[in-house]
Formats: C-alpha cells, sequence, structure tokens
C-alpha cells in the first residue's frame, strides 16, 4: 500500500510500541515512560548545576519535596534503586546526573541493576560483556522454556525451573 | 566548493573522556583503547580537516525533558563543554563554522529536513570525546581544537528516534548542502555512539560482538540494508543504546554510493560499551 505521494505508509504505531515489552530486563524510553517521569527527570537535570547539588546532598528529602514527583518516585530516588525509577519513568541519561552527584560511575551504577555485585559486573564486561543469547525476546524465553519443560516431562523428570510458568500456580 | 573527504564513525563513552582527561591512557585497561586511535590521529594531522560536520547525540545536557528536537544543528560560533554532573570536561571551548553551518540548515529545510536551529547550546562528552580521540587533548586554556566544528544533534533518547533510513537521507542532503557552499572546504562527517551497548535493567552489559562486526562490514559491503534495519533489532541485537548507530548512517549517507575502508578498531570493553570505529573515504574522492 503506498500513499499519494507514493511513499510507503506510516507503520502501525501500536505494533511498534508492543515489540519493545519483549525485551527481557529492559525499559525503553517511550512516550508513555517518558510522561510519567517527567518530574524524576527534571529534577535530575536540576543536579547539573554545582550550587543544587550541594542542596541536595545536605537535604535529600526537603529538596525532593520540592518536586511533583509521587511518593513511590521519591522513594525510589532516595533508595537509588534505579530499576524502580526506571518503572516509574526516569532515564538513565538523566538519572546519571543523579549516580554522579553520588560520585559514581555509569559502570557502578549501571551494575546495580542487574543483581550482580560491582565486582562481577565488571568481570563479565572484562570477559566480553553479556551475551544476547536467550535475552533477546521474553515470548521467545518463555517458549523455550516450554519446550524444556515438554522434553523433561516425556523423559518422566521433573523440570527444573519450570514452576514460574505453571498458570495454576500448584507448587 | 566545499568536499567531504572522509566519514569517521565512533564510540562516544564518557568513561574515555574521564581516562583521557584523568591521565589514565596508558593503564593497562584503557591503553588498548586508545591504541585503536593512532592511526586515526596520523591521519587527521594529514588530512587537515576544515570542518567536521559532527553527528551525536546530547545525553540530557544541552536539551532536557522541555525541547525534544529530532535533528537539531548548531549554527552558533563556540560551544562550550557542558557539565554533565561532575564539572565540564577540561577541553577548550568548540570552535563552530556558522557561515556553512547557516547554509546547511537552509539546504536542508528547503530539501524537507525540518531542521532545529540551535544558537546556543553546550555539548557534551558525546561531542567531545570523539574530537579528544581524533585530535589528541588540546590544553583547555592553551590552544585551541585543530577544527572547527558543525554538530548534529539527534535525538535517540525518547523514543521514537528518527528510521536509518530517514538518518541515511539526511546524510544524503547535508552531503547536497555541503557541495552547494562556495568557500574551498575539506569537510569530514562523524557519527558517533554505539556500538553494543546497554545502560538500564537486569540485562545491562549486553554486548554482541558478532553483530557489530557484521555492522561495521555492511558499511561498505552492504550499506543499503542498514538503510531498512528497524528500530527493534539495533533493542535487541545490540542493547538499548545501541540504538545509537542510527547516527552513523547519516555519516554513511553523505558518502555515496561506494566507499573504501580505510581503518577499523573494535574493543571490548570501554565501560559498559563495545568500542567501534571505522574511518572510511568516498571512493569518488
Amino acid at each position: 500500500m503506498m500513499t499519494t505521494d507514493g511513499k510507503p505508509p506510516v507503520r502501525d504505531i501500536h505494533a511498534y510500541l508492543a515489540e519493545f515489552d519483549d525485551i527481557p530486563g529492559t525499559r525503553v524510553y517511550t512516550a508513555k515512560r517518558a510522561r510519567a517521569g517527567y518530574h524524576i527527570n527534571q529534577f535530575a537535570m536540576s543536579l547539573m548545576r554545582p550550587e543544587n547539588r550541594v542542596r541536595f546532598k545536605a537535604g535529600e528529602r526537603a529538596y525532593l519535596d520540592e518536586w511533583k514527583l509521587t511518593e513511590d518516585q521519591k522513594q525510589a530516588i532516595l533508595n537509588r534503586d534505579y530499576n524502580r525509577c526506571l518503572d516509574l519513568g526516569g532515564n538513565i541519561y538523566f538519572l546519571a546526573k543523579l549516580f554522579s552527584t553520588d560520585g559514581q560511575s555509569f559502570l557502578q551504577a549501571v551494575g546495580t541493576m542487574t543483581g550482580m555485585t560491582p565486582e562481577a559486573y565488571q568481570a563479565m564486561m572484562v570477559a566480553g560483556g553479556r551475551s544476547p543469547e536467550g535475552v533477546r525476546s521474553t515470548k521467545q524465553q518463555a517458549a523455550l522454556a516450554a519446550v524444556a519443560a515438554a522434553a523433561a516431562e516425556t523423559a518422566g523428570a521433573p523440570a527444573p525451573g519450570t514452576d514460574s510458568h505453571d498458570p495454576e500456580g500448584s507448587r | 566548493m566545499a568536499r567531504i573527504t572522509a566519514g569517521i564513525a565512533t564510540s562516544h563513552i564518557p568513561a574515555v573522556g574521564a581516562a583521557i582527561d584523568g591521565g589514565k591512557t596508558q593503564d593497562p585497561y584503557w591503553a588498548p583503547v586508545f591504541a585503536g586511535y593512532d592511526w586515526t590521529k596520523a591521519f587527521e594531522r594529514a588530512e587537515r580537516p576544515d570542518v567536521v560536520i559532527l553527528v551525536y547525540n546530547d545525553h540530557a545536557s544541552a536539551f532536557d525533558m522541555t525541547i525534544i528536537p529530532t535533528f537539531a544543528i548548531g549554527c552558533a560560533e563556540e560551544f562550550a563543554p557542558a557539565d554533565e554532573g561532575w564539572g565540564p570536561r577540561p577541553v577548550p571551548v568548540v570552535t563552530g563554522h556558522p557561515d556553512l553551518a547557516w547554509h546547511i540548515a537552509q539546504s536542508l529545510i528547503l530539501d524537507e529536513f525540518d531542521m532545529t536551529i540551535i544558537n546556543a547550546m553546550d555539548v557534551d562528552h558525546g561531542l567531545t570525546v570523539p574530537l579528544s580521540l581524533m585530535f589528541g587533548q588540546p590544553e583547555a586554556q592553551l590552544e585551541t581544537w585543530p577544527v572547527r566544528v558543525i554538530p548534529i544533534a539527534v535525538n535517540v533518547v525518547t523514543y521514537p528516534p528518527p528510521s536509518g533510513n530517514r538518518c541515511w537521507r539526511l546524510g544524503e542532503a547535508i552531503a547536497r548542502a555541503v557541495e552547494s557552499f562556495d568557500e574551498d572546504l575539506n569537510v569530514q562527517i562523524w557519527g558517533t555512539g554505539g556500538m553494543s551497548h546497554q545502560l538500564q535493567g537486569p540485562r545491562a552489559g549486553l554486548i554482541n560482538k558478532p553483530w557489530d562486526t557484521a555492522y561495521l562490514d555492511r558499511l561498505t559491503t552492504d550499506p543499503q540494508s542498514l538503510r531498512q534495519m528497524p528500530h527493534i533489532e539495533y533493542l535487541r541485537e545490540a542493547g538499548s543504546e545501541g540504538i545509537e548507530l542510527v547516527m552513523w548512517l547519516i555519516m554513511r549517507g553523505a558518502l555515496g554510493e561506494a566507499v573504501d575502508e580505510l581503518h577499523r578498531f573494535y574493543h571490548v570493553p570501554a565501560s559498559n560499551t563495545a568500542v567501534g570505529h571505522i574511518v572510511l573515504r568516498p571512493t569518488t574522492a
């Protein structure tokens, strides 16, 4: 199908966005997240000014209270829970102003989101990083797990790690 | 007549800037990274470009969430290094080329690219780290960068970023604009960012060397196919921040159909990221 000026039509925006939810362990910074996190990110931007960094360090809660943040968002920032900050609309380049204020590098701060120790995360990076094998698609992960479970059942042995895919929750 | 004589792509990792600024380039961790740019430093000393059109993305430095231009062109006389939260990098102010920048801006708009024109902007590591890598580190107070710079800032942070095809066509339009500028100038175009990296979530640390290598290959062997690569492929294969690679296609689109690969470097890791670097010459140049 072509439009009148001979160009292909605009792609299906819903399908385009839906694909982003199929990447394991990833929050793509969509308009929906950008809207939810507007004040988190603008708060973080304010830390680019040295005088604001000083004021924030002197009283984090009081500083956060000056912003239109939800209590959830404030708590995630106070806890430096970066995965939660992303869930609530934060973006990593904005949050970088926060961890820079803490004197953390990208390597240190990013590692906190993986559940690994800083040493283990750094060692993984030096060894070549995280392989994309098995973490490209949530659907693909589920399909592979189902195949593995079926194979294990055929073999007459309980399938390890399949509990979370049990729709009846009959653990 | 102004002409584009080379295209360069490189990662623009902030930790690389910090290593330079902190005098750590000969540390065992960093030495192999910087060795990959020795060839290019010599190349630039020989080439002596007058202007670099430097495609990069701002990392919440000059632009916050209030204004998000998809494509912006810096037309100012100069651009100061941004304070990204740990003080500005100790590098010289970047000198612009307002005559050529405005010429390109006007040409692009008539060519149906609705550019945002920027007359005051600080530039962050996305722009200054590549300058340090290609030209070495001048002292902030004593020297200037040996080239004028026209920043082209691309939104690759808030979705959707521009498509690869749109980036390619912008590159073609930039080349047309440069060719129609009367002054005799040696112009390079650089695409920065990438390669595979993911800076967020439990999947952080993703690196995909086979995919990155194929991407570098395709810049010369099959560039047309890169135009149609959807965003989701960058995200799945090269990590959430690997999307920066669409900016390389602005550079590649500006070089014309055939290019010769003059130099390539690839190294893992620098901080969280795969370092990729390539120097291309239009076959006709």
